[in-house]
């Protein structure tokens, strides 16, 4: 081992010193909210109603069991929102005069969808399409709720997919254009390519988001698993299985959401 | 000196509040606080006004505080959701009442009082369901799509009586699950006899009722109780004043003046 020089000692120690003291704090913090939580008075009555073990074990298998219903929801509205998204973001990139309706129409989509509560839309078009009398089995909750979910997150990802076209400069485009590409190829093999990536870390977090609003469904009738917690909720009179619900989608937010970090770390590295 | 004059204090708090054995057990000295839905619903509430004391259980609530020596100026109502009434800590109100079915996994967690209302439950749909050939019987509806509200003992009741063959959709409120039966997305719901009859009635558009399944024909009716906070000193006046009220014919005679006649609607076979 190399002779180390003064400041590797020097930034060793700093870095050691940083590290008792992260670990200090850390640990008195953790040991203030253990030891004095169930202090307090109402503590026993909180424990019983949110963190009860009997009602918790009772419970959970069942809520793994509607959970999947969350997951189907997301695997079919995914790539959905992800298409739609694309294809939005590209008519408001549209530059030939002749399709400016198609433009207007875009940003419009965007503005309404991302301004209306994901509830009122998921009211509106999973009781009111299907008030309006379609037979069955084409008035079904899944279809319309699922169409509501595409229509809001499409309008985000749409707005994420512009801003890394528009953050890829005009001089690639011209390039392109120069070289004899038409502009839908210099759009799909010049521009997208580069633009998508960039904006995968955004996009992975609407679908983190995403992955938690499958549940306003249940508003609409599918028993997913917010729902069958509410129905647990209520023949119980206890709060548990809500956490049991948590800790589920946690289980797969987490990991996802990590993920995503990873992702934005990796692109910020490679950018500087 | 100072013993005559707490004997004096004290003798003045009898006569004040005489014969009950409710006092210093409510939130409120000489008040009782009782809370209802937002919105409660007819025919329990009528007008959504329960100082009015019409509606069966605006009327129950002052039949009970008459019992318990509260005069009607000594009634205060409170809103809460179903959440609320069941949330750990200190509760706002001394008794809730809002069609809270009796069972025994909440009574580990609240108190209730003695049944004041024993309800059937009834089968809600549409005449097109009808016209389509739906029967009272067991067998008919369990090929129907049901919806019921989440919140309510209807969901294991449904499995109980019913055990339809697809998977029933579930709501937040009444207002959803008729939404979703115009929508022809459900084809009956199960509701406590008096909402049904409520819902069929006033709300849905070509709303029936289908048929009932009398309290006694399952192994827990729907029973309703008055909600206290867990170990609640108040449940034994309660509980004595809804027992005399019933002994005495008064209960029976509220619920003949507020409850719709419920003998029309035909038996589930």
């Amino acid at each position: 081992m190399p002779q180390q020089t003064r400041r590797q000692i020097f930034e060793a120690r700093q870095r050691k010193r940083a590290n008792t003291i992260a670990a200090i704090s850390t640990i008195a913090v953790f040991a203030a909210i253990i030891l004095l939580i169930p202090l307090t008075p109402g503590w026993e009555n909180v424990k019983r109603s949110f963190f009860n073990g009997a009602v918790f074990a009772k419970t959970f298998p069942g809520l793994l069991e509607a959970f999947v219903m969350d997951v189907a929801i997301f695997l079919w509205c995914a790539p959905l929102i992800a298409a739609l998204g694309l294809a939005v973001a590209i008519a408001r990139d549209l530059r030939n005069p002749a399709f400016y309706p198609l433009r207007l129409f875009a940003i419009a989509y965007t503005d309404i969808f991302r301004g209306l509560p994901v509830i009122l839309v998921i009211y509106l078009i999973g009781f009111g399409i299907p008030g309006l009398g379609l037979p069955r089995p084409w008035n079904s909750p899944y279809i319309w709720g699922s169409l509501a979910l595409v229509l809001v997150y499409s309008a985000y990802v749409a707005e994420v997919i512009r801003s890394g076209i528009e953050s890829i400069h005009d001089s690639q485009r011209n390039a392109a254009l120069s070289l004899g590409l038409s502009g839908g190829d210099a759009m799909r093999f010049v521009i997208l390519p580069q633009a998508v990536r960039r904006v995968v870390p955004a996009n992975m977090n609407l679908f983190i988001a995403l992955q938690k609003d499958v549940a306003l469904l249940s508003f609409i009738g599918p028993v997913e698993i917010f729902r069958q917690a509410g129905v647990y909720k209520s023949l119980m009179a206890n709060f548990t299985p809500y956490v049991g619900a948590a800790l589920i989608f946690l289980a797969l937010t987490i990991p996802a959401t990590r993920y995503a970090d990873y992702l934005m770390n990796k692109q910020s590295k490679a950018r500087s | 000196m100072k013993f005559w004059t707490t004997a004096a204090a004290m003798m003045l708090a009898t006569t004040a509040y005489a014969d009950t054995c409710a006092t210093g057990k409510t939130l409120t000295d000489g008040v009782l606080t009782v809370a209802t839905g937002n919105p409660a619903y007819y025919p329990w509430v009528m007008d959504d006004a329960p100082e009015s004391g019409k509606g069966f259980e605006a009327a129950v609530a002052y039949a009970v505080a008459a019992e318990m020596g509260f005069g009607a100026d000594a009634v205060t109502w409170v809103r809460t959701s179903f959440d609320q009434a069941i949330q750990p800590g200190a509760k706002d109100f001394d008794i809730n009442m809002q069609q809270f079915s009796i069972t025994p996994e909440r009574e580990e967690m609240v108190d209730f009082s003695v049944p004041y209302y024993t309800s059937a439950m009834a089968v809600l749909t549409t005449k097109s369901v009808v016209d389509g050939g739906a029967m009272a019987e067991v067998s008919s509806l369990k090929s129907l799509i049901w919806g019921a509200d989440a919140n309510t003992t209807a969901v294991p009741m449904l499995q109980d009586l019913i055990a339809p063959e697809k998977d029933p959709l579930l709501y937040d409120d009444n207002a959803d699950v008729t939404a979703a039966m115009q929508a022809g997305q459900i084809d009956a719901a199960l509701f406590d006899l008096p909402t049904a009859l409520y819902l069929s009635a006033v709300v849905l558009n070509d709303g029936a009722l289908l048929g009932q399944f009398p309290a006694d024909r399952s192994e827990n009716p729907d029973q309703f109780g008055m909600l206290m906070e867990e170990g609640s000193a108040l449940k034994e006046c309660v509980d004595a004043a809804i027992t005399s009220l019933s002994e005495s014919g008064k209960l029976a005679e509220i619920e003949a003046e507020w409850m719709q006649a419920t003998t029309g609607v035909p038996l589930i076979k």
